[in-house]
């Protein structure tokens, strides 16, 4: 096979040979990718022509941006959205879910607190197990919900990427806290 | 990209940065966020029984905007009555902020949080 009998007009799943929906087998995954990324990348057409090399490399990029798309769960669920709505769900609409949004104001707080708590690792620790479960019970939501893409579902399944985003920005600012900690920057 | 020197003031001197105790009946709580960059906002106003407001509160979690934009408007609703203070537009705050188009949303967060605050307060005053 080479990049020339890949299809660019097929979506993420089809290019990936993969159904469908929410859940995806990473191991399926993964392997798919290496036999993409095999045929694709640049390095294989070093000696090829120019208009070849071109094309390669527009290729490699697209099996890559589908891989990092597939992989994340919040990447795939706002792929799925614009796939069955032509919307991702990342509009600038406000958020007004009070319940919701006051614990990720305390779930901030805790962060904000915890550099100078007596042991700041495993206060930042505690904060990403509980954005961790929290996220691992909204994605069991998201397959359930993309598995029968109905209006009324896809409207829920919007919601919960909408949560998401904030659970995975509080995330990425305690991974970044955690790095200060450990000195790492 | 760079920050007015309006924004730098309130970013690094936030003005009314706290809590107000959220079930003091004279206390109107409101919480907005903003899905797309992650954002948090928590506005929260004290009426009198004139129906002025005559202490605010705020605290943001986001970028330098947001938050300057929550502190400016902590400032503005001061001494304002409630339909002075819902008649405050997103555009003002993004003007005296200088604020460039990419963070204009911030200031509609602002916007968003002292409407939910005033609708939170009047919910709470309405007669059961």
């Amino acid at each position: 096979m080479n990049f020339a009998m890949l299809d660019f007009s097929k979506n993420y799943f089809e290019l990936f040979e993969l159904p469908l929906g929410f859940t995806v087998d990473a191991k399926r995954l993964a392997e798919r990718y290496r036999t993409l990324q095999a045929v694709t990348h640049p390095d294989r057409y070093v000696v090829a022509a120019d208009h070849e090399k071109r094309v390669s490399l527009q290729a490699s990029t697209q099996v890559n941006e589908a891989y990092r798309t597939l992989k994340d769960p919040l990447a795939r669920a706002r792929y799925l959205l614009s796939l069955h709505t032509g919307d991702p769900g990342t509009d600038s609409e406000t958020s007004k879910d009070g319940a919701f949004l006051m614990e990720q104001m305390e779930l901030r707080e805790t962060l904000a607190e915890a550099q100078s708590s007596p042991n700041p690792h495993a206060a930042v620790a505690r904060v990403l197990t509980h954005l961790a479960e929290q996220s691992a019970a909204l994605d069991k939501e998201l397959a359930g919900l993309f598995a029968d893409p109905t209006p009324a579902n896809l409207t829920s399944a919007r919601e919960i990427v909408r949560k998401l985003q904030f659970l995975d920005k509080c995330r990425r600012d305690a991974e970044d806290l955690e790095g200060l900690i450990d000195g790492r920057y | 990209m760079a920050y007015s020197d309006k924004v730098l003031d309130h970013y690094e001197n936030p003005r009314n940065v706290g809590t107000f105790d959220k079930d003091d009946p004279n206390v109107g709580t409101g919480m907005v966020g903003a899905p797309a960059c992650g954002d948090v906002m928590r506005l929260q106003i004290k009426v009198n029984d004139q129906g002025v407001i005559e202490d605010a509160r705020f605290k943001t979690y986001g970028c330098g905007s947001a938050i300057a934009s929550s502190s400016l408007l902590t400032e503005w609703v001061k001494g304002k009555t409630l339909d002075e203070a819902r008649q405050i537009k997103n555009q003002e705050i993004a003007d005296e902020l200088a604020l460039p188009p990419v963070k204009v949303h911030c200031s509609v967060l602002a916007e968003d949080a002292i409407k939910a605050a005033i609708h939170d307060y009047a919910a709470k005053r309405k007669p059961e």
